[in-house]
């Protein structure tokens, strides 16, 4: 601005005068930035009015604004606004459009699902979602599982039993794997010659002669493993003891150990201190049936059953 | 002022209004033709109907809930989206190469900016009369007449840009029971809120804001100009011809003689034709008198200013605010012609050409690297989106490859990959698809109970598939493919290669 322009100003003062000769400017705001300021007044009315704003004894002025939705028992709920009455909203709103997918599947047999395209589609997609949530912490987002930890669901090795009905008792009421620690019982060379014999029966690299100790050991009183791994060794389902003759290893390290010394190792480590972590918890009061047979089917079908 | 401080220059102009008059000539003539023919394609085309089996029968939609667009015998989907590029793409090279020849032609002649501004004004001249009349409504104080023929003009207006609106809206659903539902209060609050918007955004954009949209608003305008070369074409005043060595000068006895100028009307009949063969010579010779003079040919009747939408003095020179819709030259060319002068002071032409000392006669010259270019692009481009639209299949596949965990090994030491096969349905009825394996033994192949899957029109399936080989197999495939064949049409098999996982071979 110009000097000029400067001098030819001016100043406006609120007319008073203290001490003789101290005065006030008058700078009033500006009016647009006054008249912001009437209208936020304008708006928090209007808005208290709306929204839930003021406390008000034990609750809340809840304001005009409603959210009413239809809850799974089939009562309408109204709730003034609020975020969670949405959240609730939206959850119930996705519950009733999924319901008649989840109602169609539960009337269906298992056999009928595996033959219904539309009904496969369902379970692919809200079986991944569900699995996502209630199984991927331990069993990983794939089903692979963790060695030493938890089982892998895509192979065709099912401790207690792939079939539709086993893989839905697994889930209903959770399995508990225990085996005893034999490092008390045996002695070391006798804990050898069986981890030896193990070995031996899905053609691992081993030491013969310990091996040939072992099989008697299994399959007497002394170690009485047969009693739980069968006669054969395969395993018995029902009580979720693996089979020990096919070339999958949840507890031992075996597969990651490439020295066959490594292998017979891990399988002796199992052996002397046993196992009490093959836990699943149950999921019956959890989930609900249809979501229990959802994942059954997905389940199935991600290690393709047997 | 102190120098040094700059005088405070507003940014803001106040629109200087702009009553143009009205002009005849082949630019107006071509000018009108386009308006009608885009009217009749965007206001009809949503009316047009086409019977289809399993969607509404309307030859264009865009049924945006459905996720597809219909095209008369043509359903594009989102997959397609490629041919929305390629057509962005084909329409910018179109652009650039039509800009490089022959300047803004597109925003001159094809901008919906100015076909609505041209029919607003067609409105605005039909309802308040020829420009002088138009001046002096706007001059003269609020009484009834004035209020009665502006209050007609902008609700005309309004009419107009509703129904744009509207037209618009019925693209996008099912015309007839759209703008039923629409006047009874049915409709969508989509459709309200589109048409609103569409209506007060034309009424705005053409009634009122007019020039000032492609001045102050456009993009295109403004890079379009930075595509002109000094070959480009270009609507031009020939300075050199029409101010001389002592500028323009209107017609004054004693500076070239004012001819006979009633003749036009009857221009047809032969004794016309005989008065203006007369009359030629008379224009010659005052030529030559004005020529004498040292004045040019310009007679500075500013019958070019007047009849410019966008309200510039195309004598100052080519400038950013023309878009070029050469209803000048048509302007120019009538004074010229009554005058018997020669036409074209104003006329298309290039920068080049017009700094010549004696310009050559006009002539398109593409003869340059970016329009050979632009043109090779623009073939190629069309051509593909041709190929690419005759040749698509009736289903669109996807295979992808489980990928957690990449492969299984099973208790007797085989390998299983799995596989997700999502098949969408283009065609427009159920089809049925079946699958098989190349590359592999045909019982590695495991579909569960899906070894084909029927789907709806429009659809989309999803099958898990699953292969097993054994170890030393295994090791050696490392990709097979998946056949898809829509059952009847094998003709029409597509192939997926997709590979086979297997533990590493590392030691």
């Amino acid at each position: 601005m110009s000097e000029q322009k400067l001098q030819s100003q001016t100043v406006q003062t609120t007319g008073h005068a203290w001490d003789g000769d101290l005065q006030e400017y008058n700078n009033p705001l500006p009016v647009w930035w006054v008249y912001t300021f009437y209208a936020t007044f304008v708006f928090a009315i209007v808005y208290w009015t709306i929204y839930p704003s003021w406390p008000f004894g034990k609750g809340w002025i809840g304001g005009l604004s409603d959210v009413t939705y239809v809850n799974s028992a089939g009562e309408t709920k109204t709730h003034s606004w609020n975020t969670r009455a949405l959240y609730l909203e939206d959850m119930n709103k996705a519950a009733i459009e999924q319901k008649p997918y989840f109602d169609k599947v539960n009337a269906m047999s298992y056999e009928q699902i595996s033959r219904d395209p539309e009904a496969t589609a369902f379970i692919l997609s809200s079986g991944k979602a569900l699995f996502a949530d209630n199984c991927a912490a331990c069993h990983q987002s794939g089903g692979q599982g963790v060695v030493g930890f938890f089982p892998n669901l895509t192979d065709d090795d099912w401790l207690y039993g792939g079939s539709y009905e086993t893989i839905n008792q697994t889930l209903l009421h959770g399995r508990r794997g225990y085996m005893p620690g034999f490092g008390d019982v045996l002695t070391g060379v006798q804990i050898d010659q069986l981890a030896n014999y193990v070995a031996s029966l899905s053609g691992l690299q081993h030491n013969a002669a310990l091996a040939k100790a072992g099989d008697v050991l299994f399959h007497n009183e002394t170690a009485a493993c047969y009693y739980c791994h069968g006669v054969d060794a395969k395993g018995r389902k029902e009580i979720g003891a693996p089979n020990l003759t096919d070339g999958i290893w949840l507890w031992a390290g075996v597969n990651a150990t490439p020295s066959s010394e490594g292998k017979v190792a891990a399988i002796r480590t199992v052996i002397n201190n046993g196992l009490a972590k093959g836990v699943m918890p149950a999921w019956a009061g959890r989930l609900s049936p249809e979501q229990i047979k959802v994942l059954t089917v997905y389940v199935h079908d991600l290690g393709g059953g047997v | 002022m102190q120098p040094g401080i700059e005088d405070q220059l507003g940014l803001y102009q106040k629109r200087i209004p702009i009553f143009t008059r009205s002009v005849k000539g082949p630019f107006r003539r071509f000018k009108t033709s386009v308006l009608v023919l885009a009217y009749a394609t965007f206001f009809l085309l949503p009316w047009v109907p086409w019977a289809r089996p399993d969607a509404p029968a309307q030859a264009v939609l865009f049924d945006v809930m459905g996720r597809r667009f219909l095209l008369f015998g043509l359903t594009v989907y989102p997959q397609d989206v490629i041919w929305l590029a390629l057509l962005l793409f084909i329409a910018a090279i179109l652009l650039f190469f039509v800009t490089g020849l022959v300047g803004r032609a597109f925003c001159g002649y094809f901008c919906f900016q100015t076909l609505w501004t041209d029919f607003f004004i067609w409105i605005e001249s039909k309802i308040q009369g020829e420009r002088p009349a138009r001046v002096r409504l706007f001059r003269q104080p609020w009484n009834q007449e004035k209020l009665l023929k502006i209050g007609s003009t902008h609700a005309a207006w309004l009419l107009v840009s509703f129904w744009t609106g509207m037209t618009f809206a019925a693209y996008f659903a099912y015309a007839p029971d759209l703008v039923l539902a629409f006047f009874t209060g049915q409709a969508a609050a989509a459709a309200y809120i589109t048409v609103s918007i569409l209506t007060l955004a034309t009424y705005a954009a053409a009634g009122l804001m007019r020039e000032q949209i492609c001045t102050y608003i456009c993009p295109y305008g403004r890079f379009q100009s930075v595509m002109y070369e000094p070959e480009t074409l270009a609507v031009h005043y020939d300075a050199a011809r029409g101010e001389g060595t002592h500028g323009r000068a209107s017609v004054r006895a004693g500076r070239g003689i004012v001819v006979e100028r009633r003749g036009r009307e009857l221009a047809e009949s032969t004794v016309v034709q005989e008065r203006r063969r007369v009359n030629r010579n008379s224009g010659e010779r005052a030529l030559a008198e004005r020529h004498e003079q040292g004045l040019g040919d310009c007679i500075d009747c500013g019958l070019c200013v007047q009849v410019c939408p966008v309200g510039i003095d195309i004598r100052d020179g080519l400038q950013y605010k023309c878009i070029s819709c050469g209803l000048c030259i048509d302007a120019c060319n009538t004074i010229m012609d009554s005058f018997d002068f020669p036409r074209g002071l104003i006329r298309y032409d290039s920068e080049k050409n017009l700094a010549l000392p004696s310009p050559a006669p006009v002539k398109l010259e593409w003869k340059r690297l970016k329009i050979i270019g632009y043109g090779v692009a623009l073939v190629l481009m069309s051509a593909y989106l041709v190929y690419s639209i005759s040749t698509r299949g009736s289903f669109d596949r996807a295979v992808s490859q489980v990928r957690q965990p990449l492969y299984v090994v099973l208790s007797n030491g085989d390998i299983r990959n799995r596989y997700q096969i999502r098949i969408t349905n283009k065609a427009a009825e159920p089809q049925t698809y079946t699958f098989s394996a190349r590359g592999i033994p045909e019982s590695a192949l495991d579909l569960g109970h899906f070894r084909e899957i029927t789907i709806k029109p429009g659809h989309s399936g999803l099958v898990q598939a699953s292969v097993h080989l054994p170890p030393d197999l295994a090791s050696k495939i490392h990709q097979f493919e998946i056949l898809i064949t829509p059952n009847g049409k094998p003709d029409e098999t597509r192939v997926e290669v997709v590979h086979f996982d297997k533990p590493s071979l590392r030691p």
